[in-house]
This record gives structure tokens, C-alpha cells and sequence, in this order.
């Protein structure tokens, strides 16, 4: 694909002696959402955290292979890994708000790599809480404590949080799973309205997740990457007997 | 819902038993610790409040059979307990920050703990002996730095404990995602997870310092006592619980009374520190 943000060449990866990620190639088309189903412990997780390089703050965790964003190999020892991480945000399966007050939460990540004058940050706050449909419930109180929030909200704070910064690309860890109906309708809305700015990776453990957000979708099994296509492709027609197995719910 | 069997109800009714036997049994164990500890803070309430009088915080202590009080003692307690928690806080918490975040796996870092732990649990003598060899001998005085530094090596060993124990509470999601923003690591421990692990750190102060306050042994030989009022860190100085056991163990009358009314003012200042830290921690 010439139009892919990122690319996935030969990408293996070991916990200790583990091979958890076995020869995986992928690309992973610009202003798209791709999602990573399979079955726990396929790998989908550890693949998502190879392009932020997140998996480096355990030593006994390593990548061979090469990852190119716009190009360049990101696993290279050579990149600078704070500015990696901000141009590859990041959203965790359960919300983390940071402990401080609602607007801080988000201007902290700003606060890392740009100097702005108070009215300037003030208007990056809500320009993000806006992004990520939040605005209109926090707008009274962002002086009040991340914490407070529902979980649905902490989340979105959480993506505002990401967002804030200005990343190239979204990687969004099980974002759902521990939210309810109501919350994962909203930040679902929002994954598809995201995709016009931002190219968007999603692990998923529900396939109804996948099939309604994604446009691409990558079946992973026991570390290797079973079958890759448009959503629709892997859905309707999938390539493997193995994938439709577990699409439809006969396995996994 | 089918009956029971006759041997399903017997097993249940003696796992009745069993449970009023147990709770039985935990509910006298508590009594028995209980009625020790209402016992003593009667009879300091008792027996100190009788010495109890403005005069306490105003005059010196005295000479045997004459009137007075125990400000300088207090005075004294006062500036060296500051003194200590100043010189022991930063050193615990950047210890047991490097422990929970830096050195978690290092050989240094299980090295410190080891240590730590040893340092936590030596008698108080011993701390204070090893400071009147260090520092007593060397400088041929008695001085309340001594003591400051006897007291600060208590301290020490608690807040690395209580500081490293908080952190590691903070889950490591939260860090995660500190790092995800491309937070450089010192960065990601002083504003994220020493924030979150805030109200437990200085809990944990908190305790050190009401530890301190009624320390001993440590003072007895490095600030060794002072019957005058002295401010000066290079001279002997009173402190509250030396004074309290000199005076308790005189054959004095207003020597003993006056001790049971420092007694009383360390118990109500220990029993204020403690609910104060159980103040921060509920109110997270």
C-alpha cells in the first residue's frame, strides 16, 4: 500500500524467551481504523504496544524486525522515544486520569513539547475535550478532580488526553472493555469521527466492535497474524477456516 | 428448593458453632488488648493532668523541690523532632522513590531494602550509640546537632519504607500512561505517581515524626539533657522523654509530677499526629 502510515516488516517479538509475535508483516493504511481481533493472549496487545515502543519499560521485553512510520523504522535505536510517543498516542483498556484537576489532566501532555500562553492552552483544552465529546459535561468543573468523572467519562478525558497533543496516530488498547453500553456507543461515534484526522489502531475483544468501527480488521492466533483485509473482506468472506471459526463465534 | 438431608444440617449447624466459637475468641482477644491500652491512657490522663498548669509551658525545669515547668524541655523536643523530620524526609522519599521506580529489580536496589529493613528494626540505642561514637566523641560534646542526627536516622528508614510501599500501590496503568504522552521518566514520578501516592507519603512522615517524638534512647547519649534553657545546637539539649525519664525515676515529688505531665502532653501530641494521618488518608 503506498498510502499506509505505518508498516510492520518481519516484526518478531519475545517476552524473556517467548516468542509472542511471530513474522509479522502489516500496513496500516493513513486515516483509517484498523482493528486487531483475536482470541487473549493472540498478541494483538503486544503488537499495538511495538508502535509506541511502550513494551521498552520492561527490560526483559524485545522487538527484532522493523516498524516504519512515514517511512523511517521506529524500532531503530536512534529514535527518540518521548517524540515517538507523541506523534503515537496512546489509550489504555481501563481509564488512567492522571491525579490532578480535569484541565491539567490534558494540559499536562501539552505542557511536554509546546509553550503556550494561557489563553492558547485554554483554548487547546476545549478544542480536545471537544474532539472527544466530553466538553459539554466537564465545561463547569474542569478545575475538579480527573477522578471524579464516571468511568465512560475518565475514558473520554483519557482520549482528550491523547489527543491533545496533536499524535499522528491513535493506538486504542481495549478501550471498551470496562465501560458501559452507553459509554462504548458515544467513544465509538467518536473513533469514526477521529479517523478523519488521525490514523486510528484499535484492539478489540468484541466483534461487533470491529465489523461497526474499523476499516480494516487483522485476525491474530497464538502470534501470528492469521488473515488481514478490509473489514468487510474479513467479515464476509474470510480467506481462513480459522478465522471464520472464530467470527462466528465457534471459537475463541 | 429440596430439603436439606439430615447430615446437611448437622454439617451447617456446626459451622455455626464454629463461627460463634471463632468470633468468641477474636472478640476477647480484643477486649484483652483493648482494656491494657484504656488502662494506661487513664492513668496518664489520671496522673497528669493533676501536674498539668500554664507553668508547664512557661518555666524551666527546676531543681529538686522547687516550682517550675518543662519549657524548655518542650522547646527542646520541638526544634530537634523539626530538625530531624527536615533532615530525614527528603532523604527517605528520594530513597524510596529510587527503590519503587529506579532500582526495582537492580542489585542496588534489593541491596537498600535489605538494609533498609535491618535500619528500620535496630533498637533505638544502638542508633543512638553509633551517633555518640560518630559525632559525640569526635566533636567531645554533647550537642543537640547529635541528636537531630539520631533522631533524623530514625526517620529515615520509615519514610523509605512508607514512600516506596505508596508508590508501589500506584498502578503501573498510570504510569503507562504517563510514558504514552512521552513523558520523560523523572517527570512521570514527580508529577503522576508521587501525586498519586501523595496522602500515604506523608502519612508516612507523619508516623516517623510521632515516632520520634518519644524517642529515647537515641537522645540520651547525643543531646544528652540541659537543666537551662539553650538554643543552641552545638550545646546539650532538653528534650521531652530524657527529661521525662530523669524526672520519673527522682525521688522527688515535683520532679515526678511534672514528668507525668510531659507524659501526658507527648501522649495527646502522638494520639493528634496519629488521627491526623488517618485524617489524610480517608481523605483521598
Amino acid at each position: 500500500m503506498e498510502n499506509s502510515k505505518i508498516s510492520v516488516r518481519d516484526l518478531n517479538f519475545y517476552y524473556g524467551k517467548f516468542h509472542a509475535l511471530k513474522n509479522i508483516n502489516l500496513e496500516i493504511e493513513r486515516n483509517k481504523v484498523t482493528a486487531f481481533i483475536g482470541p487473549s493472549g493472540c498478541g494483538k496487545s503486544t503488537l499495538l504496544r511495538t508502535f509506541n515502543r511502550m513494551f521498552e519499560l520492561y527490560p526483559e521485553q524485545r522487538a527484532t524486525g522493523e516498524i516504519l512510520l512515514d517511512g523511517k523504522n521506529t524500532l531503530q535505536a536512534d529514535q527518540d522515544v518521548s517524540l515517538l510517543r507523541a506523534k503515537v498516542g496512546m489509550v489504555f483498556q481501563k481509564p488512567t486520569p492522571f491525579p490532578m484537576s480535569i484541565y491539567d489532566n490534558i494540559a499536562f501532555g501539552i505542557k511536554l513539547f509546546e509553550n503556550l500562553s494561557r489563553s492558547d492552552m485554554d483554548d487547546r483544552v476545549e478544542w480536545a475535550l471537544r474532539q472527544a465529546a466530553l466538553w459539554g459535561e466537564v465545561k463547569d468543573k474542569l478545575a475538579q478532580s480527573g477522578s471524579g468523572l464516571s468511568g465512560g467519562q475518565q475514558q473520554r478525558l483519557c482520549i482528550a488526553r491523547g489527543i491533545a497533543i496533536k499524535p499522528e496516530v491513535l493506538l486504542l488498547d481495549e478501550p471498551c472493555s470496562a465501560l458501559d453500553p452507553i459509554s462504548t456507543a458515544k467513544i465509538e461515534e467518536l473513533i469514526s469521527e477521529l479517523k478523519d484526522s488521525y490514523t486510528v489502531v484499535i484492539v478489540t475483544h468484541s466483534m461487533q466492535q470491529a465489523a461497526r468501527c474499523s476499516d480494516y480488521t487483522a485476525y491474530m492466533y497464538l502470534g501470528d497474524l492469521m488473515e488481514f483485509g478490509t473489514t468487510k473482506d474479513v467479515f464476509f468472506k474470510p480467506q481462513r477456516r480459522e478465522t471464520e471459526d472464530y467470527i462466528t463465534g465457534r471459537f475463541g | 428448593m429440596t430439603l436439606p438431608t439430615q447430615s446437611a444440617l448437622l454439617k451447617y449447624k456446626k459451622r455455626k458453632w464454629i463461627n460463634r466459637l471463632a468470633l468468641t475468641l477474636s472478640l476477647a482477644a480484643m477486649v484483652f488488648g483493648l482494656v491494657w491500652l484504656v488502662w494506661i491512657l487513664w492513668e496518664i490522663v489520671h496522673l497528669g493532668l493533676g501536674g498539668l498548669s500554664a507553668t508547664v509551658f512557661t518555666q524551666m525545669t527546676p531543681a529538686p523541690n522547687e516550682d517550675g515547668g518543662l519549657a524548655n524541655a518542650l522547646y527542646g523536643s520541638g526544634l530537634m523532632v523539626v530538625l530531624a523530620t527536615f533532615v530525614g524526609t527528603p532523604v527517605g522519599i528520594f530513597a524510596g522513590i529510587y527503590l519503587a521506580e529506579f532500582g526495582e529489580k537492580t542489585w542496588l536496589g534489593s541491596v537498600t531494602r535489605f538494609v533498609n529493613d535491618i535500619l528500620l528494626s535496630a533498637p533505638s540505642i544502638v542508633i543512638g550509640l553509633f551517633i555518640y561514637s560518630l559525632v559525640v566523641v569526635k566533636l567531645k560534646n554533647f550537642s543537640a546537632f547529635a541528636g537531630v542526627l539520631a533522631l533524623a536516622l530514625i526517620v529515615i528508614p520509615v519514610v523509605i519504607r512508607t514512600t516506596e510501599n505508596m508508590l508501589r500501590l500506584v498502578p503501573n496503568a498510570l504510569r503507562e500512561a504517563a510514558y504514552a504522552l512521552g513523558t520523560p521518566q523523572w517527570k512521570v514520578v514527580l508529577t503522576v505517581t508521587l501525586r498519586a501516592a501523595k496522602s500515604g507519603v506523608v502519612t508516612g512522615v507523619l508516623l516517623a515524626v510521632a515516632r520520634i517524638s518519644g524517642e529515647t534512647a537515641p537522645l540520651l547519649f547525643t543531646a544528652l539533657s540541659n537543666q537551662f534553657w539553650s538554643s543552641s545546637l552545638m550545646q546539650p539539649m532538653a528534650s521531652l522523654p530524657v527529661t521525662i525519664f530523669k524526672f520519673a525515676m527522682s525521688p522527688y515529688q515535683n520532679w515526678q509530677q511534672l514528668a507525668w505531665a510531659g507524659v501526658f502532653v507527648i501522649t495527646v501530641f502522638v494520639l493528634a499526629l496519629n488521627i491526623l494521618a488517618r485524617w489524610i488518608t480517608r481523605a483521598k
